[in-house]
């Protein structure tokens, strides 16, 4: 019994081993890839990706999708910054006005997909582009500068040796170990597994599965609202045009972690090593002179891979 | 076998009544599923339900188990009225169902199926505010239960979808007989499985009513409704049309009155239960 292959959990190893892979490679091809100071840069890199991935894995774990959440980060960060900067809302309370955007549009996407039972694709395909069109409408494209620096506390950075660490890798490290713990550790943690993996066994067990549903949207939104916040500390603007390449890099740090895309399966931690996985690429083939447009083919490839992986692992359980 | 039942007392017809229904109607459109039925469930017993299709044996169950609303009829759990708007009602009045499928979570462990939706929280006000999991209790509960009911399986941590399509049922079996104050349904438990599985199932169900809880069965199988049922219950047309005692009746002729082949009055009088 404690040979059978079920008990060993690849599924929690695999992603590490790719991470220690990747790095292994870079290290060969490039000696300013594992040096402190890089590693750090890499950390602070992948905090925003690494916050939006949380939202994204609550919501993979349902069996759902979401494809708005760097859209809807976007619009979060022109929101807070904006509110801050040409309304002259005090710093906090436009940064709780930027969750609060973020939180609503996670709260209609979970609307959409439970009350008019769209699939969450097509529902988050559309907010994707509502997301996108309000934000260049509301900024008129314009970056939104000059910020308290309230805003772009989370940015500072404090060292830990000869390293330097963000308070935004921090804040980064604190969710995943809080979203960890919560879902393995308390029933409405359980009952979202319950969700993702049997919904109809889970309502007839009295689990509400749409107020799950919604919750689950709603929180996403949040995350992707701190997201932002930290987005724009770490850039200290507010930019109409953030969130492009975190969107899709969000959703490959997730598969890259080893959650299944068919709901139910995963470890919201192995979403924190996917994050980095992503990071290293980008980091490794910028440092290897590699062209951004190559990052995202190459980012591109590796999804598949991981799904594939995922799929087939699957089968062979079965 | 006999070992194991000798404690158990045979139900009779002074039995006190667990469950009753009476002249329940439920009407789909113009289609009438049940035509003023009468049902009652004994204490201690298993009771079987056979039909044939469309004879409102579906509609029957869920009404007991609070699936749909009849339109009209009474509904009597120890003779008191109950009314059930869903199958929480039920469940929160003891009656508890094992679906057909659908039932578990194959990538939760069994331990975790077995608390589904009702999960044991830490004692204290964090606990409860906090709704951590009482893992160590939940664990704990779920060993004593199984080995109460002597389901053989080893690990209650393993995942659900390691397990066979017998040991899956046993584990929605465990996890009803686990909760049920006053009765367990069970739809077709047997419906998928192969033969040495479904007598594993068979057997659990025998050791849930010699816990002291009453079953109500519903089952195509012949062979097991006989092998296992106190008394069948017989529904027709959307009414009962008998109520037989399995060990005094043949096969044929409990099939030759579910199907209108015999009525009830052509029925030998030991035949009745």
């Amino acid at each position: 019994m404690n040979t059978s292959p079920r008990h060993i959990p690849w599924g929690a190893l695999g992603p590490w081993l790719a991470l220690l892979t990747t790095c292994l490679f870079f290290t060969t091809q490039s000696e300013r890839f594992l040096t402190a100071e890089n590693l750090s840069l890499v950390l602070q890199q992948v905090m925003v990706v690494g916050v939006l991935a949380i939202g994204q894995t609550l919501i993979i774990l349902t069996a759902g999708i979401d494809l708005s959440c760097g859209m809807v980060m976007a619009l979060g960060g022109v929101v807070m910054t904006k509110f801050a900067v040409n309304y002259g809302f005090n710093p906090y309370l436009a940064i709780v006005c930027g969750l609060a955007v973020t939180t609503g549009f996670g709260l209609l996407n979970g609307l959409l997909v439970t009350r008019v039972k769209l699939p969450p694709f097509i529902v988050t395909l559309g907010t994707l582009n509502i997301a996108f069109a309000i934000t260049q409408i509301y900024s008129k494209a314009q970056i939104i500068p000059n910020l308290p620096p309230e805003m772009t506390a989370l940015g500072n950075t404090f060292n830990l040796g000869s390293t330097e660490v963000s308070f935004g890798t921090l804040t980064m490290i604190g969710l995943y170990l809080l979203a960890w713990f919560v879902l393995r550790d308390t029933a409405p943690g359980r009952h979202l597994y319950a969700v993702g993996n049997a919904p109809e066994a889970a309502r007839l067990t009295g689990i509400r599965v749409d107020r799950v549903l919604v919750y689950v949207y709603a929180l996403a939104g949040l995350f992707y609202g701190i997201a932002a916040l930290l987005s724009v500390a770490r850039t200290g603007v507010g930019d109409p045009n953030a969130g492009q390449t975190e969107n899709l890099d969000a959703i490959t740090a997730v598969v890259l972690g080893g959650t299944s895309l068919f709901g139910g399966r995963g470890i919201i931690l192995g979403s924190l090593v996917g994050a980095v996985i992503v990071g290293v690429f980008r980091n490794g083939l910028t440092l290897m002179g590699v062209a951004s447009v190559y990052q995202t083919l190459i980012t591109g490839i590796l999804v598949i891979l991981a799904v594939a992986a995922d799929q087939m692992s699957r089968k062979g359980a079965r | 076998m006999n070992v194991q039942t000798a404690h158990y007392a045979s139900p009779t017809a002074s039995s006190p009544l667990v469950m009753q229904a009476k002249g329940i109607v439920k009407r789909y459109g113009q289609v009438t599923a049940l035509d003023g039925t009468d049902f009652e469930l004994r204490a201690g017993e298993i009771l079987a339900v056979i039909g044939d299709n469309g004879a409102g044996k579906s509609s029957l169950i869920k009404a007991l188990s609070g699936a749909t609303v009849p339109d009209e009829g009474e509904l009597l759990l120890d003779g008191k009225p109950v009314r059930f708007k869903s199958p929480i009602d039920a469940r929160r009045a003891g009656i508890e169902t094992v679906y057909q499928d659908l039932a578990v979570a194959p990538a939760m462990s069994i331990a975790e199926n077995l608390f589904l939706g009702r999960e044991l929280l830490k004692p204290g006000a964090i606990g409860q505010l906090l709704r951590l999991l009482d893992k160590k209790e939940m664990l704990a509960q779920a060993i004593a239960r199984m080995q109460e009911l002597k389901v053989g399986i080893r690990s209650m941590t393993q995942a659900v979808e390691t397990l066979s399509g017998g040991q899956r049922q046993c584990v929605a079996v465990a996890r009803a007989a686990a909760f049920a104050q006053h009765v367990v349904i069970m739809d077709e438990p047997t419906a998928a499985l192969g033969v040495k599985e479904g007598n594993m199932v068979l057997e659990l169900i025998r050791r849930v009513r010699d816990k002291g809880l009453p079953v109500i069965l519903i089952s195509h199988n012949m062979p097991h409704v006989f092998e296992i049922a106190d008394r069948i219950h017989i529904q027709r047309l959307g009414k009962r049309a008998a109520v037989v005692n399995p060990k005094t009746i043949s096969m044929s002729d409990t099939v030759a009155v579910m199907t209108g082949a015999k009525t009830v009055d052509e029925l030998p009088a030991d035949a009745h239960a």
